[in-house]
């Protein structure tokens, strides 16, 4: 199953946050704005975070923020924020945090399958840096469309 | 042989993770059945299981288990992956 599809209202460029919560909400804002989820979403991510720690942020630099399918979640949804200054998450080996991607998911079985194609966009070393380092929406389009293709 | 790769939640790095061993045993021409689960339900769902697989905020968690607990850092580095996953199965 591929990703959901990545809108460019679910994208937001060099976004202001001072902490892992505020980085998390522009996340979240972000996957409202693209209508997947309801504004309740984004304080679900971050109680998964506060209940489980900053495991969420699986490679350097980056953190995949999720919380489980909801009422507050109206479609699959992926939205990517990346920060204007990184923050930290709190993760022993991958923090400072510079990209956010955020995940919404009406079920568990299609999450599962559909998430798991973030490894064609992210198993390049090359992604994080440069998402972190796009200066334009369509260069993150492009990013995650190259590396599904790929 | 089961692999079960674990996260907070069970839907969302767990499944990359899982994505990322299969790859791996692929790399190194191994097969395995390798399952995505989340830390409350550990218990069960690695009860027959060889190798958890997990993030380290998330290994002291995990609680007692006969499975090898294995702590990958970076999710999408398949080097690392392969490495600690042919460790574990050696």
């Amino acid at each position: 199953m591929p990703l959901p599809p990545l809108p460019a209202s679910a994208i937001s460029l060099r976004a202001e946050a001072a902490d892992w919560r505020q980085a998390v909400a522009r996340a979240g804002e972000a996957l409202e704005r693209s209508g997947a989820t309801l504004a309740g979403y984004a304080d679900r991510m971050v109680e998964v975070i506060t209940a489980y720690g900053a495991y969420v942020v699986v490679a350097p630099g980056l953190a995949l923020v999720h919380a489980r399918p909801g009422d507050d979640v109206l479609s699959e949804g992926i939205a990517v924020v990346t920060l204007a200054e990184p923050v930290s998450f709190g993760h022993p080996y991958n923090d400072p945090v510079s990209v956010v991607v955020a995940v919404a998911s009406v079920s568990n079985d299609e999450h599962v399958t559909s998430v798991a194609e973030l490894a064609n966009v992210f198993n390049d070393p090359q992604a994080v840096p440069r998402l972190a380092a796009a200066t334009s929406v369509d260069e993150v389009s492009r990013l995650f469309a190259e590396g599904e293709a790929g | 042989m089961r692999i079960v790769a674990v996260c907070g939640v069970g839907v969302g790095s767990s499944a990359i993770l899982k994505l990322n061993a299969e790859r791996a045993l692929a790399r190194l021409g191994l097969t395995a059945d390798v399952s995505a689960s989340d830390i409350d339900s550990v218990g069960v769902s690695a009860a027959d299981a060889q190798v958890i697989l997990t993030s380290p905020e998330l290994v002291d968690r995990i609680g007692p288990t006969a499975a090898d607990v294995v702590v990958i850092e970076n999710y999408f580095d398949l080097d690392e992956v392969t490495r600690k996953v042919e460790d574990a199965l050696s």
